[in-house]
């Protein structure tokens, strides 16, 4: 066993975990936050994507290790200060961009770091973009929909 | 996973002799090969030395006849480098084509080309584009890096440190990629240096090689026709539940085309 220190959502969390920890495990049981889904485990479905120092990652294919002393954001800390949703989560929510909801805090992730590479993606990028991410419903029509509708929302003002 | 040891080795000296004392071990660049097969218990190391500290590994230099890459660079800072993509356009291509976003956050080039996975992209371009891999004992040309299945010239406490690949008049990758992993079924890069063609091929066989009979073709006419009836031998390429070798010989020559007609529209 070892100690990690990692800046979760804000909050620096210090357990000691053993040195084959992966980080989504270290996300979701150590810090119980199990908003981030472990889906194929093998770093191809995209269901476990959070962002490591600003950059989105597969977290079950990092070791817990890799993370020490960096900042990593799950989909937790999207809630707003006022309690609502994050835009991306509403235009979700809007589009009807989830069905079982399963791949949904990945795609959002991916999608919103998505958003910071590229402000005012084609659907043509979108779409090659979140092929990152799969989604067992297939609703990708909807899913492209939300991020664009994001894009124009959250940059169209800047 | 089976246990190890971890090790955050603090500069290139520390590594090598964490290394050179445990030949059980194994370096950890960006881990997004290694820790797959890790996973799938293929790959059972004593420990694991991570090299993220060390950052003068990482960066990306032009000289007028070389891009120089640092060996813990990011596959998403090659992509994202407009440097590169005009002094190679083909393996700033190559290298955004990698994965996907979140694998090209993490994975390095050093740590692609000393795990000479047969379906990786790196290869191809460090091969084609005739560059010279520099480590912590000696300079090894791309010619005599890759071995075979999984297998390079490295030595056991040998770390690459930097690669140098030499700028081409003309370049291109093309690859039909495995829709999931977007690794390469089979890739095709071409290099024109004007003097010399080279070809390299990933994918298709247990390691990225040069075809010969290509390159001798369109050094002599960089055209579609000079290679369309080339017909690479099944006898070594790779049969898997996605391609067979009859299939990747077909790949091998129809990405080929793809290659040559991007070299003929820069």
């Amino acid at each position: 066993m070892v100690s990690v220190s990692i800046n979760i959502n804000g909050k620096v969390e210090m357990p000691s975990v053993e040195e084959r920890t992966l980080l989504v495990n270290f996300i979701r049981d150590n810090c119980r936050l199990t908003g981030t889904h472990i889906g194929c485990d093998t770093a191809q479905c995209g269901a476990c994507t959070v962002h490591l120092n600003g950059k989105a990652i597969k977290s079950c294919n990092v070791l817990a290790l890799q993370a020490d002393g960096s900042n990593v954001k799950t989909i937790e800390s999207l809630i707003q200060t006022d309690g609502n949703m994050h835009p991306m989560q509403i235009a979700f929510n809007e589009e009807h961009a989830l069905q079982c909801g399963y791949c949904t805090p990945g795609m959002i992730m991916s999608a919103l770091s998505l958003l910071e590479m590229y402000p005012n993606p084609s659907e043509d990028l979108i779409r090659e973009q979140i092929s990152s991410n799969i989604c067992r419903c297939t609703g990708y029509h909807n899913i492209v929909k939300a991020i664009k509708s994001t894009a124009v929302k959250m940059y169209s003002a800047k | 996973m089976y246990s190890f040891k971890f090790h955050h080795a603090k500069n290139l000296v520390n590594a090598s002799e964490l290394l050179a004392g445990n030949a059980e071990a194994k370096l950890l660049a960006g881990g997004q090969s290694l820790l797959a097969s890790m996973k799938l218990r293929l790959n059972n190391p004593s420990a694991l030395i991570d090299l993220k500290a060390l950052v003068d590994l990482s960066g990306i230099k032009i000289s007028p006849n070389e891009v120089v890459v640092g060996a813990m660079t990011r596959h998403a800072q090659v992509a994202g480098s407009i440097e590169v993509q005009n002094a190679i356009p083909g393996l700033h291509h190559l290298a955004g084509s990698i994965a996907d976003r979140m694998v090209r956050n993490m994975g390095t080039l050093g740590g692609s080309l000393a795990n000479s996975d047969p379906s990786a992209d790196y290869p191809a371009a460090t091969l084609a584009l005739n560059s010279t891999i520099d480590t912590n004992r000696r300079s090894i040309a791309a010619d005599d890096f890759f071995k075979g299945l999984f297998q390079t010239a490295l030595n056991d406490s040998e770390i690459i440190t930097q690669v140098r690949f030499l700028i081409p008049k003309r370049s291109a990758y093309v690859k039909f990629k495995h829709p999931a992993s977007r690794y390469a079924v089979v890739g095709v890069f071409i290099a024109d240096f004007g003097h010399e063609v080279r070809v390299a091929v990933t994918g298709a066989a247990s390691c990225v090689f040069r075809h010969a009979e290509m390159e001798s073709a369109l050094i002599k006419d960089m055209s579609i026709n000079s290679i369309a009836d080339i017909k690479t031998p099944t006898s070594n390429l790779n049969c898997d539940i996605f391609a067979d070798e009859e299939y990747r010989s077909y790949l091998v020559t129809r990405m080929a085309i793809k290659a040559v007609e991007k070299i003929n529209q820069l």
